[in-house]
């Protein structure tokens, strides 16, 4: 998430090994630190578990892009085909519903495949005026990084800074945005 | 390896009990006996001549296309035995395709070296072993009754100027004809069982001698099976299914068909490793897996619709009268008694599991997917139903003692060859060279 005022200040730890930063989540949380991601050049299993991040809304939002595209059809048809025009095509009704379900489809397809792009965008604040926080590039290639904001944590930056120590980071950097 | 969870262990054999054998037996005596009071019935009051006549007459407004075939069958006199093999058909093809497609669902995974579902491998495995029985029992309705379920079999149709001659099913004669069917019959048949027979023994080998060389060679025979299946599973569709209603063609009725076993076949593996989980058994099978089988069944669900849509919608919207005529049988015709079955077909096959199989929690809910498979189960049974009946019984068609009774005999005969499969090797394939992968199967 974007959301940080000008002078955040993250304690950053680098783990070499994504075992270890799994193990690392747990025992970080357990001393009482608020983690406030953690980032990974793949995927690892149980991470967002150990992590305690609340289940994803995204299904939600992808039911209702499709629905309003679902919805946007349906109404588009029905005004031009079978209210504001009506016409005879091949001897059917003026709205000949299973005709119009195709598009019907595609719309809803379209308006979900475009909303989630959107909202891909906006929840990983990558807007295109939008500065992302970019904790250590290595997190792209073979780092595993865990990134602490140090105005959400009561500890001092030297108590944190031991705590990832201990936890199995091999290096801790203070990153200043 | 040290790992957060714990494996349970691999050993487990299941018991095909006394207890379960008693009840199936049960089971069957009672479908006969139901079969049996429908078929009193049926002989009593149903099979007489002029009732047929008259119904003819006035089916001839409804559906005047059909009335006009049957006339031009002229000999096409109605018997209520049809209606007994009518039932025979539909069930043995609806227990084809499930027992064909545990060996589908292996041979994919095979090919495609999927590890997540090595651990219930067993199930599908067990599937296929049902095929001689209903392979055995069709052909012998296919030469006892064929004639009152195929029209194409009358010789009549095919002479040139006699009374009976239809121009377009004698065009169809090269494929068509009797001597041919039967054999694509036995090559299908005998081509998926022998297959099956085959990835079978790598398998319980496998288990006993360890080592990735069954592997391979499971490989290589589920690919040879696949290309098999690419095309008979289109010409059995045409063969078993199309060919009743001679004169109607659909392209798509393939994979129409294809979708509809396919994915009764996942409900029952599914409906298996849930039940099976319930009674202690398959303890290794965890979450994902059964998430993963949700989704097999929601995705399948959506493209049977899918196909089922695309082959509607084209004749629906072309209005072509000789291609119309089968959506008209079975929406209006014959009194409209095929109305409800066609709906029944659409509700619990679409928007049924579509609706229920939706959110990740429900496909993680083993009581939820119970009632998802069986939804799709008893959907799919009326798709078969509403593709056969009005083709071979028309207006004598119904729901009564005759179907609940063959399908309460077929069922049962099926959980009995899949139970005694079961019973024959460890629940799980212990030396999988994927096993180790499905076992941590994580999503």
């Amino acid at each position: 998430m974007s959301h940080h005022n000008d002078s955040a200040k993250f304690l950053v730890g680098v783990y070499d090994d994504d075992e270890v930063v799994l193990k690392a989540v747990t025992e970080v949380k357990s001393a009482g630190v608020r983690i406030h991601e953690v980032y990974t050049p793949f995927p690892i299993h149980g991470l967002d578990v150990a992590l305690g991040h609340p289940r994803t809304r995204i299904g939600i939002a992808a039911f209702l892009f499709g629905l309003t595209g679902f919805l946007t059809m349906v109404s588009l048809t029905y005004y031009t085909m079978g209210y504001d025009w009506p016409m005879v095509i091949g001897g059917k009704d003026n709205y000949a519903y299973p005709a119009y379900i195709p598009v019907m489809f595609e719309l809803t397809v379209l308006f979900t495949a475009l909303g989630m792009v959107g909202t891909f965008l906006v929840s990983n604040g990558l807007g295109p005026t939008v500065k992302p926080l970019m904790f250590d590039l290595r997190s792209t290639d073979n780092k595993f990084v865990m990134a602490i904001d140090l105005s959400k944590n009561k500890q001092s930056e030297v108590e944190i800074a031991s705590v990832l120590r201990a936890s199995g980071a091999a290096e801790v950097n203070v990153k200043q945005f | 390896m040290a790992h957060t969870h714990s494996i349970p262990s691999l050993d487990e054999q299941f018991e095909f009990t006394a207890e379960s054998k008693r009840r199936l037996t049960i089971g069957i005596i009672a479908g006969v006996v139901l079969v049996g009071i429908g078929a009193y019935l049926a002989a009593k009051g149903g099979g007489g001549h002029e009732h047929v006549e008259a119904a003819h007459g006035a089916a001839g407004h409804a559906a005047h296309g059909e009335a006009a075939h049957a006339a031009a069958g002229g000999h096409h006199e109605y018997k209520w035995t049809t209606r007994l093999w009518a039932n025979v058909w539909v069930n043995s093809v609806y227990f084809t395709g499930a027992a064909v497609i545990g060996m589908f669902f292996i041979a994919y995974n095979y090919l495609a070296q999927a590890g997540w579902s090595a651990v219930f491998k067993r199930i599908p495995e067990a599937l296929p072993a049902f095929l001689p029985i209903t392979g055995v029992i069709m052909l012998i309705t296919f030469f006892v009754a064929g004639h009152d379920l195929f029209h194409w079999t009358h010789e009549g149709l095919y002479e040139v100027g006699g009374p009976e001659y239809d121009p377009i099913i004698a065009g169809k004669k090269g494929f068509l004809n009797t001597p041919f069917f039967v054999g694509r019959m036995i090559f299908y048949f005998v081509a998926w069982y022998a297959l099956w027979r085959i990835v079978r023994k790598f398998s319980l080998d496998e288990d006993l001698e360890g080592g990735t060389e069954y592997y391979e060679k499971s490989i290589k025979y589920s690919t040879a099976f696949l290309v098999v299946f690419a095309v008979t599973s289109s010409t059995s569709a045409w063969d078993l299914i199309m060919s009743i209603d001679t004169h109607w063609f659909s392209t798509m009725f393939g994979w129409y068909t294809l979708a509809s076993w396919h994915v009764t076949g996942l409900a029952i593996i599914t409906l298996v490793v849930v039940s099976l989980r319930e009674k202690g058994y398959l303890k290794a099978v965890n979450e994902s897996h059964l998430h993963d089988l949700g989704k097999f069944m929601f995705a399948f669900s959506i493209f049977w619709a899918y196909v089922w849509f695309a082959q509607f919608m084209l004749i629906y919207y072309a209005n072509l009268p000789e291609e119309t005529i089968y959506y008209r049988e079975r929406f209006s015709g014959y009194g409209g008694i095929y109305k409800a079955p066609f709906f029944i077909n659409i509700f619990l096959c679409f928007v049924f599991p579509f609706l229920v199989l939706m959110t990740r929690d429900a496909k993680r809910t083993p009581i939820i997917l119970k009632v998802a498979c069986w939804g799709i189960l008893v959907g799919h049974y009326f798709d078969f139903y509403t593709n056969i009946m009005p083709g071979t019984v028309g207006e004598h068609g119904g729901f009564g003692p005759i179907e609940f009774g063959m399908i309460l005999i077929f069922a049962c005969a099926f959980i009995w060859s899949v139970s005694a499969q079961l019973a024959k090797a460890n629940l799980i394939p212990k030396n999988h060279p994927m096993l180790e992968e499905s076992l941590h199967h994580d999503i």
